[in-house]
C-alpha cells in the first residue's frame, strides 16, 4: 500500500533517510534493518576528500539544531570503493548526494557515479559557487540551471535537484531547474542560522553560522514544497522537520511524492520506522498513499468577511 | 557495533553534591554489552538533542550514570526520580579504555571526568587513581576508587593542587603501563605532556558537541595525527577514547 515509483525507481515506501543524517546506512542497522526504508540519500559526496569545518559543529535550538559539518566526506572514489558495495547488497533505493565547486565538478561527479548501485543523483546546490564569490548555486536561477544542465549531459541517471530555502522565490528556482532538465526536485535543505553564547559573546558554531533543521523548520518546508510543486510538473521529494507520520502526510498533501527524514533521527533513531508504520496505518484508513500527494485544498481568500 | 534505544526505568537516585546526580537505570541490553569508556545518549524532555553521558559502571542488568548540571538540559535531567523512565541510546563508542591491552594503569580524573574511570578500574588488575576537584564540596566518588590520591585546587581536601604532581610521583615509580584520563582539556593536555616526558602511552576521553552520538551525522569530529597522517575521526563512534599522542587538543 505504501509502495510507489519515483523517477522510475521502485520505493517500497515513500520514506527516505536525508543526506548527512544517516551516514552510509550502517550506523542504525542494529536498531532496525536499513531495508525498512524506501531509500537512503547518502552523505554529501565531493570530488576530493573534505575534512569539514572546525568544531563545534552542532548547536541546539528550540525544536531543532544547527549544523556546520562542512561536507566532511572521504571523496567520491572512496565512496564508490568502500560504501557503495555495501549499499548495493541492500534492497533499497540509493540516492547519491553530490556537491561541487563548479558545474564541471558536478558533471565529473555525475560521470563517476553513472554506475550500478546508484539509483538517483541528488544535486546539493546549496554549496557555494567558488567562481561567483561563494554565493550558493541554488540561490540564483541561472547558476542552478547551469549545474542541472551540466549533470544531465554527463549522466543517464535520474537527476533530483535539491533546493536551498535561502531564496526569495522558490518557484522561480524550481522552474529554472525544471527547464534545465531536472527529473525531480527535493527540498528543503537547511536554513542559514546562527546562535550566540551570551556569556562569551561568541557564536556557538566555530563556523559562526550553520544550517537549521528539525521540527523548527517544518512549516517553512511545507510552504516551500507547496509553492515549488505548484510551479513545476516534475515530482517533488519533500523534507524539512518531518518527525511523525502525520508530518509526512502533511508534507505529501502539500505536494511531495515522497519524503526524507533527517534531524528527527537524532532525537529518536526509530523515527523513520515509526513514520513508515504510521503511514501504513493511515493508508488502511484512507486508501493508497499516492492519492494524498498534492491533496491540499486551499481556502477561498475572500477580501470580505 | 550493536546499539539499542530503549526506555529505561530509573531504579536508584542519589545526589553526590549540590549539582552532581548519580542514577542507576535498568538497561539490560546496554549493560550486557557496555565496555569501559563507552557512553549513552539520553533524551531530555523539552530538548531536541540528546545528552551524552559516560557509563560509570555496570551491575547485572543496570548501568550507572553520574552527571553534573552544566546547563539547561542536565538541570532538567537532574530532576529525575526513581520510577521515572529515561530514553537511552547506547552503548556508544567503538574505542574505550584499553583494559584488555594493559594490565596496569594510572587513572587521572578531573572533576566530572571521574565517573567513567571507575568502570575502567574495575577491569584492571593493577591501578592507581589521581582525582582532581576544585574544592572539598566538589569531591565525588573518592572512596569508590582503589589506591586513590584526591586533590583539590584550594587544598580543602586531600592533596593541595592539581593532579599533575601526584601523577608525576606515580610516573617516577615506573610500574604502570599506561595513563587513562578523562577531564577538562587543559588537564588532558598536561597529562599527555607528562606521558610524553616519561615515555608511557596515554589514553584520553574526549568530549565534543553531538547530535546523533552514533556516527551518522559527523557533528562531533576531532583531529588526530598519527605517523604524520591527519584524520578527522568522530568522537562518538571512533572514540570517545583516543591515543593521547595522536589527539590534537585544539
Ligand atoms: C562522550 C561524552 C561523555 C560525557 N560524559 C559525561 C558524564 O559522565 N557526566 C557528565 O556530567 N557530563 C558528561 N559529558 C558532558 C555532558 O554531555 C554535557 O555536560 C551536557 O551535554 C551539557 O548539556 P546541558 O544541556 O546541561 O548544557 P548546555 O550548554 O545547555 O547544552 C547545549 C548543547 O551543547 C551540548 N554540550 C554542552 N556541553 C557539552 C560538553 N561538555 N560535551 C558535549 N556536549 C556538550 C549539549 O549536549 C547540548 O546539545 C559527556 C560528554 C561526552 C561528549
Ligand atoms: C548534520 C546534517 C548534515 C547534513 N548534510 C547534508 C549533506 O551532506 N548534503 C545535503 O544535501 N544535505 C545535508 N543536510 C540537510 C538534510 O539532508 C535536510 O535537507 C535538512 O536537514 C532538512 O531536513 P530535516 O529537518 O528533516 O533534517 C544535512 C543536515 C544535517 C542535520
Ligand atoms: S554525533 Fe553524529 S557522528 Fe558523532
Amino acid at each position: 500500500m505504501l509502495s510507489t515509483t519515483f523517477l522510475g525507481v521502485k520505493l517500497k515506501n515513500p520514506v527516505i533517510a536525508a543526506s548527512g543524517t544517516y551516514g552510509y546506512g550502517r550506523e542504525y542497522e542494529s536498531l532496525f534493518p536499513l531495508e525498512t526504508l524506501g531509500g537512503i540519500s547518502v552523505k554529501g559526496t565531493t570530488l576530493m576528500p573534505r575534512s569539514g569545518n572546525k568544531p563545534p559543529r552542532i548547536a541546539e535550538t528550540a525544536s531543532g539544531m544547527l549544523n556546520s559539518v562542512g561536507l566532511q566526506n572521504p571523496g567520491v572514489d572512496a565512496f564508490i570503493a568502500n560504501e557503495l558495495p555495501y549499499l548495493k547488497t541492500k534492497d533499497i533505493a540509493v540516492i547519491a548526494n553530490i556537491s561541487g565547486n563548479s558545474p564541471e565538478e558536478f558533471a565529473e561527479l555525475a560521470r563517476k557515479l553513472d554506475i550500478d548501485g546508484v539509483d538517483i543523483l541528488e544535486l546539493n546546490i546549496s554549496c557555494p559557487n567558488i567562481r561567483e564569490g561563494g554565493k550558493s548555486f541554488g540561490a540564483d536561477p541561472v547558476t542552478a540551471a547551469a549545474v542541472t544542465r551540466a549533470v544531465k549531459a554527463a549522466s543517464k541517471k535520474p537527476v533530483m535537484v535539491k533546493l536551498t530555502p535561502n531564496v526569495t522565490s522558490i518557484s522561480e528556482i524550481a522552474k529554472a531547474v525544471e527547464a534545465a532538465g531536472a527529473d525531480a526536485l527535493s527540498l528543503i535543505n537547511t536554513l542559514t542560522a546562527m546562535r550566540i553564547d551570551i556569556r562569551t559573546k561568541r557564536p556557538i558554531l566555530a563556523n559562526n553560522t550553520g544550517g537549521l533543521s528539525g521540527p523548527a523548520i517544518f512549516p517553512v518546508a511545507v510552504r516551500m514544497v507547496y509553492e515549488a510543486s505548484g510551479a513545476v510538473k516534475i515530482p517533488v521529494c519533500g523534507m524539512g522537520g518531518i518527525a511523525t507520520a502525520e508530518d509526512a502526510v502533511e508534507m505529501m498533501m502539500a505536494g511531495a511524492a515522497c519524503v526524507q527524514v533527517g534531524a528527527a533521527i537524532f532525537r529518536d533513531a526509530y523515527a523513520p520506522k515509526k513514520i513508515i508504520d504510521g503511514l501504513e496505518k493511515y493508508c488502511l484508513d484512507n486508501g493508497n498513499i499516492s492519492e494524498i500527494v498534492g491533496a491540499v485544498k486551499l481556502n477561498e481568500r475572500d477580501n470580505e468577511w | 557495533m550493536e546499539i539499542y534505544q530503549k526506555s529505561c526505568e530509573v531504579l536508584r537516585y542519589n545526589k553526590l553534591t549540590d549539582t552532581v546526580h548519580d542514577v542507576w537505570v535498568n538497561a539490560p541490553d546496554i549493560a550486557e554489552k557496555a565496555l569501559p569508556g563507552q557512553f549513552v545518549n539520553i533524551m531530555v524532555p523539552g530538548f531536541f538533542l540528546r545528552r551524552p553521558i559516560s557509563i560509570c559502571e555496570v551491575e547485572k542488568t543496570n548501568i550507572r550514570l553520574v552527571f553534573e548540571e552544566r546547563g539547561e538540559g542536565t538541570r532538567v535531567l537532574g530532576g529525575i526520580k526513581p520510577g521515572d523512565n529515561l530514553d537511552v541510546l547506547g552503548p556508544l563508542g567503538n574505542s574505550g579504555f584499553s583494559v584488555d591491552r594493559y594490565s596496569s594503569a594510572i587513572l587521572v580524573g578531573g572533576g566530572i571526568g571521574t565517573p567513567p574511570l571507575k568502570f575502567a578500574q574495575q577491569n584492571l588488575e593493577k591501578s592507581a587513581a589521581v582525582l582532581g576537584f576544585r574544592s572539598k564540596a566538589n569531591v565525588i566518588m573518592a572512596e569508590e576508587f582503589r589506591n586513590a590520591t584526591v586533590c583539590t585546587d584550594d587544598g580543602s581536601f586531600g592533596f593541595h593542587g592539581n593532579t599533575l604532581r601526584p601523577l608525576e610521583r606515580l610516573l617516577l615509580e615506573r610500574v604502570f603501563d599506561v595513563i587513562m584520563a578523562c577531564g577538562p582539556k587543559p588537564m588532558l593536555r598536561a597529562v599527555v605532556a607528562l606521558a610524553d616526558k616519561y615515555n608511557i602511552p596515554s589514553e584520553i576521553s574526549l568530549e565534543e558537541r553531538m547530535a546523533c552520538g552514533a556516527g551518522a551525522c559527523l557533528g562531533c569530529a576531532c583531529k588526530t595525527v598519527a605517523d604524520s597522517i591527519v584524520s578527522y575521526p568522530r568522537v562518538c563512534k571512533d572514540g570517545p577514547v583516543f591515543d593521547g599522542k595522536a589527539a590534537v587538543l585544539c
